[in-house]
């Protein structure tokens, strides 16, 4: 590991290319099922996808229409006029012997993602966007004398997303890759599920001590957040080690290990294809009017930067925030909840719903579970408003949101069922609490000894007594009372 | 050779009953067997064929409209994907590969009631203009056995000229249906770029590539391409077709058409034998009342140039596909994957399939991109721009198909670049997506002459009816 003093001699320049599959029902060119997850391999291939004599490509008409909307995502616009090109090189899970890809005139140019990091705001540039189609995949059985292609993926929709070399330490990597994620799903461009591989990242790497740029390498395929991370942090560390050593960087692709824990060399640049771009005479340019994109402009779904600002505006601060939009499907409750009634019950839902990163990692997060909206956000607003109320303790509240949003049911039959109704009955609550008093008499004189610390500790018996039902306020003054003070 | 009856009326034959599918099918394959000696046939579909005549001649027993192709035999070059059938595009590297779908070209015919009785020879993947580049055999001349039918469509040509079928399906990249229609004494119709589907066509320059008729007649390829026209799913660059479509009713008058004689095809180069049949022929066109000068299409000198770097860049990616890893020619016993590559592409491509990969690979490198394949689809803008310009005064445009008549075997086969000069007058039309037809002009020492017309983009109606009246006239 490098010193902090030598490590702060140099600056780590970093850019990410994102490939996000676009969630299509069919492939980028032909009628065959995107969807390869579950499939037996090789029976989502047609005979476009397989590369026989003949085939030609047909663009599917919503990936562009869902590249657009990224477009839009990415603080961009789709191009009016964008094309296809040929990128060839020979491999078994390449059918054509060449992948169609948008090499000079991609649909998307420009644009720009915000990130915060340690609370500081940072807009890492989008130098372009490009639609391409997939390759399939390959295996290498470990000892075998033979490799397996399956081409269900051969012709999924990809949308490549180069960003500038903007960012500068591993956690501004994370935060842009995670940025990136959250627009695509709100997008709803993409599943975005990291575990199918649905986004996948390249990560380019250089360190230098001076204004120069230093030889970068490029690590590819990382698909999750934390190897994006991790990589980023390691090959930091692994240049400035060999610069420190007197050796050079070389230009080469490499690939993380995660068991190891460290990247590796793939292939040199002395490897590197010639890849003889040509336009695809098959595939016409996309031409869009303005009444295309003005269309797609106008029915974008609501994106992360306009939830954090209402959540701002219920007074909920940056972290918290961040936990929340993290979870569309929860961030889109919390919006509901204030739409219909306002600040403190959309406050309490947010407590409610959000489930912090720490705990529970965004990736882990891909329940894309529908949700019956308008009676899952009135059962949301029944809850707290019960809770108002003094109806339902805040402990009891959280027992009957687990059960609503498992089962829809409406939180008073669940409350009533489970038999958490809040008990504010006070000759109920006051035989409690002598019996706790009689209990606990050394806290009872300690709180007579003016030490209302203990109190909690009583009003907390007296809740547990009740097995959660009484309401806490009633309980605290009944004791007050109960020991003359 | 006994001959077929126009394609409009044999259908009608099938379809009162007058004579069945079946009787035209036997008669297809029993001149089949007759010409075997021209190598004009690479494989016969005799079971299928047969079969769908069954079925044809059932449906007209029971009273059922067929169609307008009812129970017409024909035969598909072999780089048409036939259903079930082998598509070799006479390679080596594609023997043995049998077709899973068919070409929506052979779809259209068969819902017209066509029969696809056998696949003809062409040079390997339509790289040529002699057929001498097939990796199995060459195809004679009907007019003279010594002598090519001219290519790439050259097994096509010659089965309408030996009446093997009444009619033969081509590609035509840079000549490859005009070019052996003129050698051979046939009709043959490039159509406009887009107006027939390329789906399931085994692709040589794709920009390019059009799919068209070889036939007896213009009336012929009117209803052939009538049937084949128009927008296909499974192919982005279809257009939509004439909404009047393409067949001949009746007769046009030949008067007041205004004809521009390209100069650039009638100076230099030009064989005077073929130069006397095409000056006669404008002669019997001008006495009919066609309005004919000479116009300059100054680009036109080029487009040799253009063609032979553009087509080659295509080829080189469209050939990436035959890589032994799926179907067709594979090598078993390579030691790893690069040499299961090599070794496959180098046994299963012919000399002139390599030739156009590594000038194709060369031009798209980095580096010469912009000096080649730029330069080139620059010019041709250009030559694309000039025929728009002549066909603002024209309304059609005249030529020879080819500069010379059949030439023999073996004459060009050691000097490539030679052997390219056959298509001089044909790739501009591909280059421009313009339609062109080739019609039978004379003779010249006893082989047959071409004479090519072409119309604006989009105007094969109109180019057919002309040419129906100029075959007629000039006949």
């Amino acid at each position: 590991m490098t010193s902090p003093d030598v490590r702060k001699q140099y600056t780590a320049t970093i850019g990410i290319e994102c490939h996000v599959q676009l969630k299509t029902k069919t492939k980028l060119f032909s009628g065959a099922d995107n969807d390869a997850r579950e499939a037996a391999p090789n029976t989502l291939v047609n005979h476009i996808d397989f590369g026989l004599p003949g085939g030609l490509p047909v663009l599917n008409e919503k990936a562009v229409e869902l590249a657009s909307r990224a477009a839009f995502a990415l603080n961009s616009h789709p191009q009016s006029f964008s094309k296809f090109d040929r990128k060839h090189y020979f491999y078994p899970d390449l059918p054509m012997g060449y992948q169609i890809t948008q090499y000079d005139e991609p649909i998307v140019l420009g644009g720009y993602v915000d990130i915060t990091v340690d609370g500081e705001k940072k807009r890492i540039g989008i130098t372009r966007a490009h639609l391409e189609a997939d390759a399939g995949k390959s295996t290498h059985p470990a000892g075998g004398d033979y490799s397996l292609v399956d081409l269900n993926r051969a012709g999924t929709p990809l949308l490549e997303i180069v960003s500038e070399p903007d960012m500068h330490s591993a956690a501004e990597a994370k935060a842009y890759a995670h940025e990136l994620y959250l627009r695509m799903r709100y997008a709803d461009v993409s599943y975005a599920n990291l575990y199918y591989g649905n986004m996948r990242f390249d990560v380019n790497v250089s360190v230098s001590k001076t204004n120069e740029l230093g030889t970068r390498t490029e690590t590819k395929n990382l698909n999750s957040f934390k190897s994006v991370e991790k990589t980023v942090e390691y090959e930091i560390n692994r240049q400035i080690e060999l610069l420190e050593k007197g050796e050079t960087i070389v230009q080469e692709t490499r690939g993380w290990d995660d068991t190891k824990q460290r990247t590796f060399s793939q292939r040199t640049k002395e490897d590197a294809h010639d890849y003889r771009y040509m336009p695809d005479p098959d595939l016409p340019p996309i031409v869009l009017d303005d009444a295309y994109i003005e269309n797609i402009k106008a029915s974008m779904p609501i994106l992360p930067d306009s939830y954090r600002q209402t959540l701002t505006d219920i007074g909920l601060d940056a972290l918290v925030i961040e936990d929340i939009v993290a979870v569309p499907e929860t961030a889109q409750m919390v919006r509901q909840v204030y739409e219909a009634a306002g600040v403190s019950h959309a406050k309490r839902v947010a407590f409610w719903l959000m489930v912090p990163q720490t705990e529970a990692d965004a990736e882990t997060q891909m329940s894309t579970q529908e949700f019956d909206t308008p009676s899952r956000i009135a059962g949301l607003i029944k809850l707290s408003e019960m809770v108002e109320a003094n109806k339902l303790s805040s402990t009891a509240a959280k027992e009957v949101l687990a059960d609503m949003l498992k089962s829809g049911e409406n939180p008073e039959a669940i409350a009533e069922k489970k038999n958490l109704l809040q008990v504010s009955d006070e000759g109920a609550i006051a035989e409690i609490v002598v019996k706790v008093l009689a209990d606990n008499a050394k806290a009872a004189e300690d709180v007579k000894n003016g030490e209302m610390k203990a109190i909690g500790f009583l009003v907390g018996q007296v809740m547990k007594e009740s097995h959660g039902q009484a309401n806490p306020g009633l309980a605290t003054k009944l004791i007050k009372r109960q020991l003359g003070i | 050779m006994s001959e077929w009856k126009a394609i409009a009326e044999m259908a009608a034959d099938v379809q009162s009953g007058r004579v069945t599918a079946a009787e035209l099918v036997e008669q297809s394959l029993a001149a089949i067997k007759e010409h075997a000696e021209f190598n004009a046939i690479i494989a016969t579909l005799a079971d299928a064929a047969r079969a769908r005549a069954k079925v044809i001649d059932e449906r007209v027993a029971k009273g059922e409209v067929i169609g307008r192709l009812a129970g017409v035999p024909f035969i598909a070059k072999d780089n048409f994907l036939v259903f079930g059938a082998e598509t070799t595009a006479a390679s080596n590297i594609l023997k043995g590969f049998n077709a899973p779908y068919q070409a929506t070209a052979i779809e259209k015919l068969e819902a017209e009631g066509a029969i696809c009785v056998a696949k003809a020879n062409l040079d390997a993947f339509a790289h040529g203009s002699s057929t001498e580049n097939s990796d199995f055999f060459t195809t004679l001349n009907p007019h003279d056995k010594t002598r090519v039918p001219g290519g790439s469509s050259g097994g096509s040509a010659a089965s309408v000229v030996l009446q093997l079928a009444p009619f033969a399906l081509g590609s035509d990249t840079g000549g490859s249906i005009r070019l052996p229609a003129s050698f051979t004494g046939c009709v043959g119709l490039k159509p406009t770029y887009g107006l027939v589907s390329r789906s399931g066509v085994v692709a040589m320059g794709s920009s390019l590539d059009c799919i068209g008729p070889l036939t007896n007649s213009v009336e012929d390829a009117a209803l052939v391409l009538d049937s084949m026209a128009g927008r296909d799913p499974l192919d982005s660059t279809t257009i939509e077709r004439d909404t009047e479509g393409y067949a001949i009713h009746e007769a046009v008058s030949i008067a007041g058409a205004k004809i521009g004689v390209i100069k650039e095809y009638m100076g230099e180069g030009l064989d005077s034998g073929v130069k006397a049949r095409i000056t006669a022929a404008i002669e019997v066109l001008k006495k009919a009342g066609a309005e004919i000068s000479e116009v300059s299409l100054p680009s036109l000198p080029l487009g040799l140039a253009v063609y032979y770097v553009l087509t080659p860049a295509e080829v080189s990616s469209n050939l990436s596909r035959y890589d032994g890893q799926r179907y067709g020619h594979y090598t078993a016993d390579a030691k790893d994957l690069h040499e299961s590559y090599t070794r496959t592409r180098e046994t299963g491509f012919g000399a002139e399939a390599k030739r156009r990969i590594m000038i194709g690979t060369y031009v798209l490198s980095s580096g010469y991109y912009d000096a080649y394949y730029k330069k080139a689809q620059t010019v041709r803008t250009k030559v694309i721009r000039e025929f728009a310009e002549a066909f603002e005064h024209y309304d059609f445009l005249l030529g020879p198909t080819a500069p010379m008549t059949a030439f023999e075997i073996g004459a060009n086969v050691d000097d490539p670049l030679q052997m390219y000069l056959t298509d001089i007058m044909t790739v501009a039309a591909n280059l421009a997506g313009v339609p062109a037809i080739s019609i039978p002009c004379g003779l010249s020492d006893n082989l047959p002459v071409g004479l090519q017309l072409f119309a604006a983009q989009k105007h094969d109606r109109q180019l057919l009816a002309i040419a129906a009246k100029a075959e007629e006239i000039i006949g």
